[in-house]
């Protein structure tokens, strides 16, 4: 049930959004620091000799699919916050629904992402449900897919994001 | 901390020979504290405040604390899987519904169980799995993950690509 939805926000269902280079190299630290953050020891990560074994040399966890899609918090002559999956920022602003959490998330993982790629992204709103209550309060699901590539045009990914986005109740 | 059982070397971890359905998955827990939360917001670039501003995730979000974000939970969920199959083993998909948040003070614990085992057309073996992660007795999301495992000692599901690799 989609017709009281506006008409601007119907016509972008279906279609690509988005279309964006990460703001920087795919890059060890960040492997390291998310590695640290869950204690994940896999050695294809920490040793060298492992991965050239196993995965032609080093690569990124593969969970760490959207950590290179994130904009920095700030930048210079910057006058706003960039969000990362502005869809689903355009979705609150457009249905006027000020809290928003993510429930759902599907990632299917293509090809290594590996330090030195530079990946791009575009983003493709799927669905809006008719208003649900949960007890967060009143509002819509939506579902957002975003895909990844790299420098080599190589789909490295997708991922499928169900947010609720709200308001609360009074 | 949690215990850290990772295969130190190339070759440990599982093959197609180890695995059926109805197997269990090992259970692991995590106590969870407001770093652990903080650091996995930072550590995937996540600046939102409900993720590390606890006035602002009670009185904005409604929750009860910060709560650890998503690309952290996927994160510990890809640390259990490949902590169980060892380094060989390679993530397909990966998908999960959070029914509720992991705040700090809680104790996560994961559980699993294989669904089904098969080999695809090209010969790389997947298991399907159902993970949970629990809080108490409560489960706070629920996972079902595709993973690669080798076919036999000489597989290596890292080496496929392209038309070989069919996640």
């Amino acid at each position: 049930m989609t017709d009281d939805i506006p008409a601007e926000i119907q016509s972008w269902i279906g279609q690509i959004r988005y279309e964006e280079a990460t703001e920087f190299d795919v890059e060890r630290g960040y492997i390291w620091t998310t590695c640290a953050s869950v204690e994940n020891a896999n050695p294809i990560f920490w040793d060298d000799a492992v991965a050239r074994e196993l995965t032609g040399g080093p690569i990124a966890p593969p969970t760490m699919l959207s950590v290179w899609f994130r904009p920095h918090y700030w930048a210079p002559g910057r006058t706003r916050v960039l969000q990362p999956l502005q869809i689903h920022f355009d979705l609150k602003e457009k249905l006027g629904l000020p809290e928003a959490v993510m429930t759902d998330n599907e990632i299917v993982f293509e090809e290594p992402v590996r330090p030195g790629d530079r990946l791009r992204t575009s983003q493709i709103l799927h669905s809006i449900s008719s208003p649900k209550t949960t007890k967060l309060g009143t509002g819509r699901f939506w579902v957002i897919e975003v895909r990844y590539t790299n420098q080599r045009d190589q789909v490295v990914g997708k991922e499928f994001y169900t947010g609720f986005g709200y308001r609360r109740a009074a | 901390m949690a215990a850290t059982t990772m295969a130190k070397t190339a070759t440990g971890g599982l093959t197609a020979a180890d695995v059926k359905p109805g197997d269990p998955l090992p259970t692991f827990p995590v106590d969870v504290t407001a770093t652990t939360v903080i650091l996995g917001a930072l550590a995937s670039r996540d600046w939102r405040p409900m993720h590390h501003d606890r006035d602002f995730a009670i009185h904005r979000n409604g929750t009860r604390d910060i709560f650890m974000n998503t690309p952290n939970q996927a994160a510990w969920f890809e640390r259990y899987l490949t902590d169980w199959t060892g380094p060989r083993g390679r993530l397909a998909r990966l998908k999960f519904r959070m029914k509720d948040s992991v705040y700090p003070g809680d104790r996560m614990e994961f559980s699993g169980r294989i669904d089904e085992v098969e080999t695809d057309e090209v010969g790389c073996t997947f298991v399907r799995a159902t993970v949970d992660l629990k809080v108490g007795d409560r489960t706070v999301t629920q996972c079902s993950a595709r993973i690669a495992i080798p076919s036999s000692r000489d597989d290596n599901p890292w080496s496929r690509s392209g038309e070989r690799w069919k996640p």
